[in-house]
């Protein structure tokens, strides 16, 4: 089943062309690996995506274009969870993660139901944020509160998840777990998820699909294996990434 | 690996305790509210009591409550100060704080920015300009003689509020504090010097300039009261409404996009709103510098920034400030009076110095 059908996404910013007709569809149960070198464009996808910028091209999530949705309706089908938070005041966890349920119930004299108390208690428990719940956001490390905005993602319970270098500037202990976390969440829940990843070894343990972007175009797109051939890798990057992974794990030989 | 199995399954951490928490009501209760209503009404009663001439507590509540139910009241000599003089105008004042504090409340919230007030933003300066164009070109509304510098006001701040946002805009996306507060300030300067320029040519329209630059509420009237009340439920409910989406872009607008809210709208209305609220409080009390600033950052430490406490909360500690601030100003020098917007400009400004340093801290 489709789950996401993006087509001829392309996104202008004046004259210049930042991403150039990308295509590509998701189904259930892949995840999708954007890889590329900085400035390939592929926060720009992203963002297009989850209709944070204007784009042309379509992108349908379960055969609905998501231009003709409310807010409240693409936050049901898409939730992201991006790689920086400033945060300026001191919400607790609780609240944060709560804020996920907004678009079960966006009205003004909406209720609290026994499920959106269930789905944050849930989301709690998944990334072990329950001890931490009446705790000051300003008062978490930086791996806690990238799993307290992860609750908040779980709670918002998407068929989609859109993670932005979401491990980036985080220690590896924090990236080990954000990837198992969302092992298990697509295990559990059956949606999909794409991420943008710098970290190549990473990209290709967790993915199942992957798109590689060099100046705003796909270079491959396909199943992992497909896509990580060196003609491919060693093009866009401009270097030999196979040798150079390799002399990286020989170090630790 | 055992490690990263209990963040996976999350068992036995869960205890009774943390799910009661989760349970809390994130508003307030009727106690709480009723304690907030006694110590507004209890300041309210003491600002008419004090004064130039100190009349009897007992004295103050007997006539006032004799006025309001509607029976003869009994003939103290102080009758007509309290009922024409001191209760209008503290009402005002009262009206006024909570008003300007909700909006420094609210846009706070929504620019995601703890120095964003009416004044810092440079709004209150724009809807002076707008009430003081109303007034010497004399640019009125057929039978609604005072309704001219209250629309006029209202349109300027919301155009000042666009202005200074979309200047902001272009140079920093991100909306960071200082930017916006620069941008604000020297919006704020170039303002008032337009209005120093009216003033001058409409002298004997307009009232002083330091009514238009300090702000006062002496000699208001029950009908400036009543608007004010009028234009606190109209636009301050649609404020109060949106606490859940305003707590999305106090964690960030892209965050309040992601789950769902509708922010171009949301952000609409609330601006709206809000300048619409500030230029009735400037039409008819002139420019109360830096209350919207100062309630909510104290408020805050009682009700945390969650705005469905933080708002309601911010609505009656303005009145509370803001009717303390013109007993100050109306007592410290007696028999002279000093223009509110001293009292509010000289604690807001230590209070804006403070913020700012612990800002850079943290930011650093």
């Amino acid at each position: 089943m489709t789950m996401l059908e993006v087509q001829n996404l392309s996104v202008r910013c004046g004259s210049k062309t930042i991403v150039d007709h990308i295509s590509f569809s998701l189904k259930k149960g892949q995840w999708l690996m954007l890889i590329g070198p900085n400035g390939a464009g592929k926060s720009t996808v992203v963002n297009a995506i989850s209709q944070g910028i204007a784009y042309n091209g379509s992108v349908c999530c379960c055969e609905t274009d998501l231009k003709s949705l409310r807010p409240e309706q693409v936050a049901k089908l898409l939730g992201v969870l991006s790689q920086h938070h400033s945060i300026n005041y001191s919400f607790t966890v609780g609240e944060l993660v709560r804020l996920g349920r907004y678009s079960y119930a966006p009205g003004i004299f909406s209720r609290k139901s026994d499920e959106d108390e269930q789905m944050v208690a849930q989301a709690l428990e998944m990334t072990g944020m329950t001890p931490l719940i009446n705790r000051s956001l300003l008062t978490l490390s930086g791996g806690e509160l990238q799993r307290a905005f992860l609750a908040q993602l779980f709670a918002q319970n998407p068929k989609i998840l859109i993670l932005d270098e979401p491990t980036n500037h985080l220690d590896l202990i924090y990236q080990k777990q954000t990837f198992e976390l969302i092992t298990a969440w697509l295990e559990r829940h059956g949606g999909a998820v794409i991420s943008v990843v710098h970290d190549l070894s990473l990209a290709r343990s967790y993915g199942s699909h992957a798109l590689l972007m060099n100046h705003g175009s796909a270079i491959a797109c396909g199943t992992i294996s497909e896509v990580f051939q060196p003609d491919y890798l060693n093009a866009a990057y401009q270097m030999d990434v196979g040798g150079w992974m390799q002399q990286m794990l020989r170090s630790w030989n | 690996m055992a490690k990263s199995n209990r963040f996976l399954t999350g068992k036995g951490d869960a205890s009774a305790s943390s799910f009661a928490a989760l349970r809390q009501k994130e508003h307030f209760g009727p106690i709480a509210y009723l304690c907030f209503i006694a110590v507004t009404v209890l300041t309210l009663l003491i600002c008419v009591c004090v004064g130039s001439v100190t009349i009897p507590f007992t004295d103050t509540v007997h006539v006032i409550w004799k006025a309001m139910i509607g029976q003869p009241i009994p003939d103290i000599s102080a009758k007509s100060i309290i009922l024409s003089v001191r209760l209008p105008r503290v009402l005002c004042v009262a009206l006024t704080g909570a008003a300007l504090s909700l909006c420094g409340g609210a846009m706070q919230g929504l620019l995601k920015n703890p120095l964003a007030d009416g004044s810092t933003l440079g709004v209150s300066s724009g809807a002076s300009l707008g009430a003081v164009i109303a007034i010497a070109f004399e640019i009125t509304l057929p039978q609604f003689p005072f309704a001219g510098t209250m629309v006029m006001a209202m349109v300027f701040a919301f155009l000042s509020l666009l202005i200074i946002l979309s200047l902001a805009y272009k140079l920093d996306y991100s909306l960071s504090t200082n930017t916006i507060i620069l941008i604000g300030v020297i919006y704020s300067m170039f303002v008032s010097s337009i209005l120093s320029l009216v003033i001058t040519f409409a002298a004997d329209k307009v009232k002083n300039i330091t009514f238009w630059t300090m702000g006062s509420l002496a000699g208001s009237s029950y009908q400036n009261a009543l608007l004010l009340l009028a234009a606190l439920i109209l636009c301050g409910g649609t404020i109060v409404c949106h606490a859940r989406e305003l707590n999305a872009f106090a964690i960030g607008e892209n965050n309040a996009r992601h789950i769902g809210v509708n922010v171009r709208r949301v952000k609409l209305v609330t601006l709206v709103a809000v300048s619409a609220l500030i230029g009735v409080c400037v039409s008819i009390g002139g420019t109360i510098g830096f209350v919207g600033l100062v309630t909510p950052h104290m408020v805050r430490m009682l009700s945390g920034p969650n705005h469905r406490r933080l708002l309601p909360c911010c609505i009656f500690g303005g009145a509370v400030f803001l009717m303390l601030c013109d007993l100050l100003a109306r007592t410290i020098v007696n028999p002279l009076e000093l223009p509110i917007g001293v009292v509010t400009s000289f604690i807001g400004s230590i209070l804006f110095i403070v913020i700012f340093y612990q800002s850079r801290r943290n930011t650093v």
